[in-house]
């Protein structure tokens, strides 16, 4: 679904994706975790077109996204830190962006309501918690229904109701037949989910293989302790560089 | 690209600065109007409002406005929008809102009070020195990710335009005053969206001294309706290279 | 007073003198008519276009025409010369007199003589309209003169009057002549109420001209304006001086003169409104000037000039010089460029106000600076200067402007 071939970005100096190949195919939902400033974010920028890479290209279903916005209607973006205008309301976010999404036919209210959030159309951004601002993002990326879903640290800041309900939904929506990218520095709270594991330091991926690849390499009995193995493994060899 | 300029009209007819932007000129229009006995001193006053705070206001705020809604393009970037259209419409949105604040501030005093040639031609280039020192600040704050350096650079900015230009230009003036400079000098004026626009008011309030002396070069060349023409090019141009360029390196950059 | 007496018992009145008709009358010529009147007939002429070469009238006669007789000099001939006094001609149509470059050719030519009287005809592309030479007590009135339009070499004066005293210019109208109206040498005389625009260089043009008075004329769009030049004793008031553009265009340009009265009048829409140049003991009172470049450009060569009681509105610039010693006089003038307060209350400002500019300082030193006028430096440089004035002619003061426009 999407292919990514022998991707580099640099800022400035600092290398933040180094030769990176991937494939991510549908039915799937993959875990993109390594520590901070590993390349992660890099990564799903440029997969959304906020980053524009120095080399190597992107394929979303055999299409180069290069001089292509088309495809991102295709996707579900949750970002980290929803930011969003502060002097708009939470319903004028919705109608905002159903507005200029004239293309979409149908949405997916699931998580609006899950979350209470059409009983909240009225409170401004300005006043919202952290929270609720992650609710928001993640109704907003679940609405068009996308058949790609790219969520960064998504249950980072949810409640444990909200993150259960994040998570039937993750679930739900992958046996549908849709891709899952996720990116997390801690693997707990999605362990069930995850059918993949790409692991990425200093902007090159270490480890890239199935859940079950993963434990069987390690050694290790749940994903966490993988995870946590390939870190270790790392830090042996790893220059600090800060 | 109207649907998501709309947006930005919304936020920004929300915002307090700009009403307050609009409240103001409209004070300081009608009580100029109304103090001066002649309505030609206060247009000269207004001109000077014209050519000064207009530019200042378009470019600070401007600056300051595309810092703030970083969020705003951030979201629509992430919706199958291209950045080209984001950005355009961004800019439609800031520099529509000001024209409107400044046709509403000083348009309606002016109508009422001085519904002259000099009038009339002070609000057409009162929006496009709007428009162009949007498109200026577009064109600087792109290219900065730091809203303080920005704000700085948008001063500087307006400062050289507004002034320091000007002090060159006479400096240049004095140098070479043996030499026929009008030709030059008029080049230079177009290389100044400022004195574009003040000389283009100037021929319908000074009429009669720029007929005088080296005046009348001046007043030949802009007064004709190629000079009209060549005025309101150069305008456009202050408009479309800026924005064009900050367009550029919009599509380039990263996020 | 005087004058006006002067002509009337000059010109003889009813009884003995004949009436010779020309047309169908008995006479089948104009030129027939003049040479068999005795002197005081009157000679009559008909409707119709004469073409009769130049006709001279030496003896005093009323050449009168009814129904506007044309006389056509087919761009060869002057067409009336007088030569001598007591004359009086009336209702004629002058066309297409000769020209020359090498004289002054006219339509109506008077020499050596007096008492002449020439009123309410029109004068068509001519050279020169009416020439007047060495002759004294003559009344030009009501006529209205269209020169062709021409390179300022090639065309001729209005009215032209050399070396004559006791003229009454009044009530013409003047287009496209070189000088609407021209005098040199011409005292004791009264322009009024005439209208001169559109001439090539001057509306009216006077040298050498004393003790006479310029009365209630209006001067619009002349390329130059109106000068006068080597003269003193010269009254000139209520006339307007209109839309005079151009590098070198005054509304009024006076040039060595003296002992000049200015009083009344309207200065609208000049370059220049009122130019001074080595000028001593002009008095210029309850003048309007408005929307000028500059209303007063006064050199450093005036001396003893008084500006009292005029209102400055509107103008580019109020006062311009070219020097720093000033000994010139401004009081009690309305500037509506003043900015200061008047807190006793009697109608002048409390702090003096400076009429010249370094802004216009500086664009008298370097024209082409004119392209920054209005630019914020500008504003600022003024402003500096006027905090703390150094460039500026410090004593070129009004103490006491006035807080209100005068009513003119």
């Amino acid at each position: 679904m999407i292919e990514i071939q022998a991707l580099t970005k640099k800022f400035r100096r600092f290398t933040a994706l180094s030769d990176v190949s991937l494939s991510l195919a549908k039915e799937t939902v993959v875990s993109l975790v390594g520590p901070n400033g590993s390349g992660k974010t890099t990564l799903i920028k440029s997969i959304l077109g906020l980053v524009r890479p120095d080399s190597g290209r992107i394929l979303f279903d055999g299409k180069s996204i290069s001089g292509d916005v088309a495809y991102r209607a295709r996707i579900g973006y949750m970002p980290q830190i929803g930011r969003y205008p502060d002097h708009m309301k939470i319903g004028q976010i919705f109608d905002m962006i159903r507005n200029i999404r004239t293309e979409a036919t149908q949405t997916d209210n699931e998580l609006v309501t899950a979350f209470g959030l059409e009983e909240m159309r009225g409170k401004s951004m300005r006043s919202l918690s952290g929270g609720t601002r992650q609710k928001v993002s993640a109704a907003l990326a679940f609405l068009f229904d996308p058949p790609v879903l790219i969520l960064d640290e998504p249950t980072a800041g949810l409640d444990p109701v909200a993150s259960e309900l994040l998570k039937d939904k993750i679930a739900k929506e992958k046996r549908k037949g849709k891709l899952v990218l996720i990116t997390s520095h801690v693997l707990s709270d999605l362990e069930e989910l995850t059918t993949h594991v790409v692991y990425l330091q200093d902007g090159s991926i270490r480890f890239s293989g199935t859940s079950a690849e993963l434990l069987h390499d390690t050694g290790a009995d749940r994903l966490n302790r993988g995870i946590a193995h390939l870190m270790m493994r790392q830090d042996g060899t790893q220059k600090r560089s800060s | 690209m109207l649907r998501i300029t709309r947006y930005v009209v919304y936020d920004l007819l929300r915002n307090k600065v700009s009403l307050a932007y609009t409240l103001f000129l409209f004070v300081v229009s009608v009580s100029l109007f109304r103090m001066e006995e002649n309505g030609g001193k206060a247009v000269i006053s207004l001109l000077n409002i014209v050519l000064t705070v207009i530019p200042l206001i378009s470019i600070v705020f401007a600056t300051i406005q595309w810092y703030n809604s970083y969020e705003f393009v951030e979201l629509m970037l992430t919706q199958p929008v291209g950045r080209t259209r984001v950005l355009l419409s961004e800019y439609a949105g800031i520099s529509g809102a000001l024209s409107l604040a400044f046709l509403l501030g000083v348009g309606i005093p002016v109508l009422l009070f001085q519904c002259t040639a000099a009038g009339l031609s002070m609000l057409l280039m009162g929006v496009l020195l709007t428009c162009a020192f949007t498109s200026i600040a577009f064109f600087a704050s792109i290219r900065s990710r730091d809203k303080a350096r920005g704000i700085g650079v948008a001063l500087m900015l307006w400062f050289y335009f507004a002034l320091i230009y000007d002090g060159l230009v006479l400096l240049l003036l004095f140098a070479f005053s043996d030499y026929p400079l009008e030709r030059l000098t008029m080049l230079l004026c177009a290389l100044n969206p400022i004195d574009l626009a003040r000389i283009f008011i100037m021929l319908q309030i000074d009429i009669s001294a720029l007929m005088g002396y080296t005046g009348a070069v001046y007043k030949d060349f802009f007064g004709s309706a190629a000079g009209i023409a060549f005025t309101a090019g150069i305008l456009l141009l202050w408009i479309l290279l800026p924005l064009w360029g900050a367009v550029r390196h919009f599509r380039k950059r990263d996020l | 007073m005087r004058l006006l007496l002067i002509l009337l018992i000059a010109f003889p009145l009813g009884a003995g003198a004949r009436t010779l008709d020309v047309g169908r009358g008995a006479y089948p010529s104009i030129r027939q008519a003049i040479a068999a009147a005795s002197p005081g007939d009157t000679v009559r002429v008909g409707p119709g276009t004469y073409t009769e070469g130049t006709l001279n009238i030496d003896k005093p006669l009323t050449l009168l025409g009814t129904g506007s007789p044309r006389l056509d000099g087919q761009y060869r001939d002057e067409l009336i010369i007088i030569t001598g006094a007591d004359v009086q001609v009336s209702g004629f149509v002058f066309l297409h007199s000769g020209s020359s470059s090498s004289r002054d050719l006219a339509s109506v030519s008077i020499a050596n003589t007096h008492n002449i009287r020439i009123n309410d005809n029109r004068f068509e592309e001519a050279l020169f309209g009416i020439h007047a030479a060495n002759s004294s007590s003559l009344l030009f009135q009501n006529n209205y003169l269209k020169g062709r339009t021409r390179t300022e070499q090639t065309s001729g004066n209005g009215i032209h009057l050399w070396k004559c005293s006791g003229a009454v210019v009044e009530h013409n109208e003047i287009h496209g002549h070189r000088d609407g109206i021209y005098l040199e040498f011409v005292s004791h005389s009264l322009i009024r109420s005439n209208t001169s625009s559109d001439n090539i260089r001057y509306g009216i043009h006077f040298m050498f001209s004393d003790r006479d008075l310029y009365v209630g004329n209006t001067f619009s769009r002349n390329g130059a304006g109106v000068a006068v030049m080597f003269s003193n004793k010269v009254v000139i008031s209520r006339n307007r001086f209109l839309d005079n553009w151009g590098a070198s265009a005054y509304g009024l340009l006076l040039k060595e003169i003296s002992d000049v009265l200015l009083w009344d009048n309207d200065f609208y829409h000049n370059t220049s409104a009122l130019q001074m140049e080595g000028t001593n003991r002009v008095v210029a009172r309850r003048n309007s000037f408005r929307a000028n470049g500059w209303a007063a450009r006064v050199q450093a060569s005036c001396s003893d000039n008084v500006f009292e009681e005029n209102n400055f509105i509107g103008n580019t610039f109020d006062v311009a010089t070219n020097g720093s010693l000033v000994l010139n006089r401004f009081d009690r003038n309305y500037w509506d460029k003043y900015e200061g307060y008047d807190r006793n209350r009697d109608g002048a400002g409390d702090i003096p106000y400076h009429p010249v500019s370094l802004y216009s300082m500086i664009v008298e030193k370097n024209p082409t600076t004119l392209i920054l006028l209005r630019s914020f430096m500008v504003n600022l440089l003024d402003k500096v200067e006027k905090a703390i004035p150094s460039l500026t002619p410090e004593n070129l003061v009004d103490e006491k402007p006035l807080m209100k426009p005068l009513e003119l």
